[in-house]
């Protein structure tokens, strides 16, 4: 609660808090926000200028595009939640081991790290979607293979840092199988910091979705996701510029969101990650 | 030092044999016959089983990798589909421009980066600093595909002050740099707020120093101070990011080549998966990660000489 109260005493937190709700409400009441449906096909309502009727305007199918931005945040807020927690437990794990396993194995573990580091992210997107095909998976596939190398560098280091301190040593002379050191004794230590440089992350998540399905590697049609509304504005960004506005605004407002958000919570929550 | 820098060539060359096993897993696992793909629907078998026998297909399989293996690291990356010219050739052809745009990006980044941080250093704790903190978080956070969309939309179709596609001329400098201008803009605003914060950063770290407080004790202008003696080691930091940062803007530049139609190694793959050309994949990906991480292990080895504690730590 007191933390919650620091937060609020930061505007940038505020603002950033302001956002993030803002984008999860509209994903939530999508249905509510909107009566239109953001997949139907009207094609004598093509390119409609932004109305009272459509808010946003309509594109170049005359789907109407505050229909399609509020449902194309819960394509992004979703791949946001589950792709992170998928990156967690996986990295979680692997940190683990490397950092509590034998030593042959944990420099193994950071070569491989290292080297799933040294692809750019969009060759190794590219290069994933040859073999798997465009798909929301391919995204998160994605998600999960850039992010999981650092959290589990993180693990790593702190399990390092940990193994050796005396409360881990009196657990393993009482006894303790190595199980149960990790997973009662090790992981609540490294949990926290994780979780917070992961909500961090979220922001960089919704960019990759985005700019997957921008370049038309993501979210199939008709689905509705930002970054497919993004493209289907620069194909028209001539004639109708509108609907590449539309289809750019909820990102930088859900990135901004988060991204001013996490560096509030973590300056209050944990000031030892400063300038990260 | 030297051992240093073999231990760290010797991480860079297992990256790198690690990124080729990883591709060639790639290539095996791309559903279809590339031979059927290649060739069409109106291939006959016999043609198929010619052109399998010249891509190495017909062989087992660890035959495949050892020959993609070697084949890779002396520079032999196969075969385009359609016209039969060496993958390397292709590639290279369209690495210029790709290395151009980055370089542009770094200039926008170092050229607006450095001032900034410098100044909300200097200024630590008013108005201007946080304004310049507010600004950095916010040019990292949103997506640079965004970016290059608006930059197109406001500066080359709403105000037409400047091109909005492809490279320019060939031959005329002037007509290219034209050309440069919104890209690499979308390319390097992202790195304008790290650089700032990091120069930021260091600054506020070596104003603390003591080589810095005999200056001033000196009576030294606090000009001189600022940019002779601190900034000049303030900015060390950098190099390294840039290291890192020149991996990211190459994600950046796929998609500027893409949105302004820019000829480009980004621009080459996103082709050749459209035409399903895998070769030229492989080929790109492999080529851009060990330009990736050939920069890392000379960002990596500047800093190792410049700081004797980063050699010990390895």
């Amino acid at each position: 609660m007191r933390s919650l109260r620091r937060l609020l005493r930061e505007p940038l937190g505020v603002f950033g808090l302001s956002l993030v709700l803002l984008v999860i409400f509209g994903a939530v009441f999508a249905d509510v926000l909107s009566q239109w449906d953001p997949t139907r096909i009207n094609p004598r309502d093509r390119f409609l200028d932004p109305s009272a009727d459509h808010l946003l305007g309509t594109d170049q199918l005359g789907r109407d595009l505050f229909a399609r931005v509020l449902h194309g945040g819960r394509i992004a807020l979703y791949v946001a939640l589950v792709s992170t927690a998928i990156s967690l437990a996986i990295g979680i794990v692997l940190g683990l081991i490397a950092g509590y396993g034998p030593r042959w194995l944990d420099n193994l573990m950071i070569l491989l790290f290292d080297a799933m580091k040294s692809f750019p992210t969009v060759m190794l997107a590219l290069a994933l979607v040859t073999i798997v095909g465009p798909s929301l998976t391919a995204v998160m596939i994605v998600v999960v293979l850039v992010n999981v190398p650092g959290y589990a560098r993180i693990v790593r280091t702190q399990t390092i840092a940990i193994k050796s301190s005396e409360f881990v040593t009196a657990a393993q002379s009482a006894g303790a199988s190595t199980a149960r050191i990790l997973r009662v004794h090790i992981m609540p230590n490294v949990i926290g910091p994780l979780v917070i440089l992961a909500s961090m992350d979220i922001p960089v998540v919704i960019a990759i979705e985005a700019g997957m399905s921008f370049l038309g590697l993501g979210v199939r049609p008709p689905t509705p996701s930002w970054g497919s509304i993004l493209n289907d504005g620069f194909a028209q960004i001539r004639e109708t510029p509108w609907i590449a506005i539309a289809g750019g605004i909820p990102i930088i407002i859900t990135t901004l969101g988060f991204t001013f958000l996490g560096e509030t919570l973590r300056d209050v929550f944990d000031p030892r990650l400063k300038g990260r | 030092m030297l051992n240093y820098a073999v231990k760290r060539l010797g991480l860079a060359v297992a990256i790198v044999s690690l990124a080729m096993f990883l591709l060639f897993c790639m290539i095996y696992l791309v559903p279809g016959d590339p031979a059927s793909v290649a060739l069409g629907p109106r291939a006959t078998d016999a043609m198929k089983e010619a052109l399998r026998a010249r891509m190495g297909l017909d062989q087992p399989i660890w035959v495949q990798f050892w020959n993609f293996f070697t084949g890779a690291w002396t520079g032999d990356l196969g075969q385009e589909v359609l016209s039969g010219r060496p993958v390397l050739d292709v590639v290279l052809e369209q690495l210029p421009y790709t290395l151009i745009l980055i370089a542009g990006g770094i200039s926008w980044s170092v050229a607006l980066g450095i001032p900034l941080g410098c100044w909300a250093a200097i200024n630590r704790g008013s108005f201007a600093d946080r304004l310049v903190g507010v600004l950095s978080v916010a040019v990292i956070a949103v997506p640079s595909f965004v970016i290059a969309i608006y930059a197109l939309l406001i500066f080359a179709v709403t105000l037409q002050w400047l091109p909005a596609i492809g490279a320019g001329e060939p031959g005329d400098i002037g007509d290219q740099l034209l050309h440069l201008i919104l890209p690499s803009l979308a390319v390097g605003l992202g790195w304008v707020g790290y650089i700032a914060r990091m120069v930021r950063a260091s600054m506020l770290e070596v104003l603390e120093a003591s080589h810095i407080r005999t200056a001033r004790a000196f009576g030294l202008p606090d000009r001189t101070i600022t940019y002779r003696y601190a900034l000049t080691i303030a900015i060390l930091p950098t190099i390294t990011l840039l290291g890192v940062g020149i991996g990211q803007m190459l994600s950046s530049a796929v998609f500027a080549e893409i949105v302004f139609a820019r000829p480009g190694v980004g621009k080459l793959v996103y082709d050749a998966i459209l035409t399903r050309n895998f070769p030229v994949v492989t080929g790109a990906v492999l080529v851009t990660t060990v330009i990736f991480v050939l920069l890392n292990l000379v960002a990596d080895l500047i800093v190792g000489a410049l700081d004797p504690r980063v050699r010990s730590s390895f």
